[in-house]
């Protein structure tokens, strides 16, 4: 191996080590929420069914499709960008910038239907027969995630806005693919977490 | 001079796998609605999310190290979870 690869692969073992490490930490941060939710589900069955089934499970399932097509468009710009094909990276990346807005833009809607349905827990939050005040814990936990969730996704846009900035001037390429593997996995953590929110909170009860 | 093409064929296929398990996942509403049916959706959530870092995020490709310190996340939530079981089941 030469030099320079050696320096480069150094380089890669070193951004993708500091970036799990990261990572990890998101985990936890994620991690006691759902913890939470798992205690509270347990114990309240009756009014997590009854909230799972208050969601709009098209506009859940179609975000959660949405960021699964925005996955793989972040894996292409990342081959893309190794490649040094900058402007199919830049392509791709510009797709998964738009697959993230139409996420958020899905999210706004729900939270607006949410707000008008008088579910948002506080004083004006209306309790349902089926199930009763721990409906609003249910309510709570999901705002409290995917409201956390929402952030790290506006965070994630912000992210791959700069990174496809950086690929069309020409600073991010196969001689530097660091950013883009760092945004990418940023991304892909992202990801991973809905993948896990959107069985909790869209699928129980129906 | 064309430049090359980037073999793609391959994620996209991990996509299509991906949107296949969500469909699984909303089918799984079909069931009866018991505790297995939530354990079934929680286990096509971790086969997404571990395609997602297999592939996506590119642990294939990664050497030991990396894949130890990728796994220390999910080391200190099953402590976290742990504690927490042996907590409220012993209550």
């Amino acid at each position: 191996m030469s030099t320079e690869s050696a320096v480069m692969a150094r380089h890669e073992t070193t951004t993708q080590l500091g970036m799990w490490s990261f990572l990890a930490t998101e985990m936890l941060f994620f991690g006691g929420m759902f913890a939470a939710y798992v205690i509270f589900r347990t114990s309240y069955p009756a009014a997590f069914a009854a909230g799972g089934r208050s969601m709009d499970f098209w506009l859940g399932t179609g975000n959660t499709a949405i960021l699964l097509v925005s996955s793989v468009f972040m894996a292409i710009a990342d081959r893309a960008v190794r490649a040094g094909r900058s402007r199919l990276a830049e392509g791709c990346l510009l797709a998964a910038l738009a697959l993230g807005l139409g996420f958020l833009a899905i999210k706004a809607v729900e939270y607006t239907g949410h707000a008008r349905h008088h579910e948002v827990p506080g004083a004006s939050f209306h309790l349902t027969a089926a199930g009763g005040p721990s409906e609003e814990i249910f309510f709570f936990l999901y705002f409290a995630m995917t409201g956390l969730h929402a952030a790290h996704m506006l965070l994630g846009v912000g992210a791959v806005a700069w990174l496809t900035w950086k690929v069309r001037r020409g600073a991010v390429g196969p001689d530097r693919p660091e950013p883009a593997a760092v945004v990418g996995l940023y991304w892909h953590f992202v990801d991973c977490v809905w993948i896990f929110l959107y069985p909790l909170f869209y699928l129980p009860g129906r | 001079m064309k430049p090359s093409p980037v073999p793609c064929r391959d994620l996209i296929a991990i996509g299509g796998i991906l949107i296949g398990l969500l469909a699984l996942s909303a089918l799984t509403t079909l069931l009866p609605p018991t505790s297995w049916r939530t354990a079934l959706g929680l286990l096509i959530a971790a086969a997404k999310a571990a395609m997602v870092v297999w592939f996506f995020m590119r642990l294939k490709h990664q050497h030991g190290l990396v894949r130890v310190f990728s796994s220390a996340g999910v080391v200190w939530l099953c402590f976290l979870a742990v504690l927490l079981a042996s907590d409220y089941l012993t209550r």
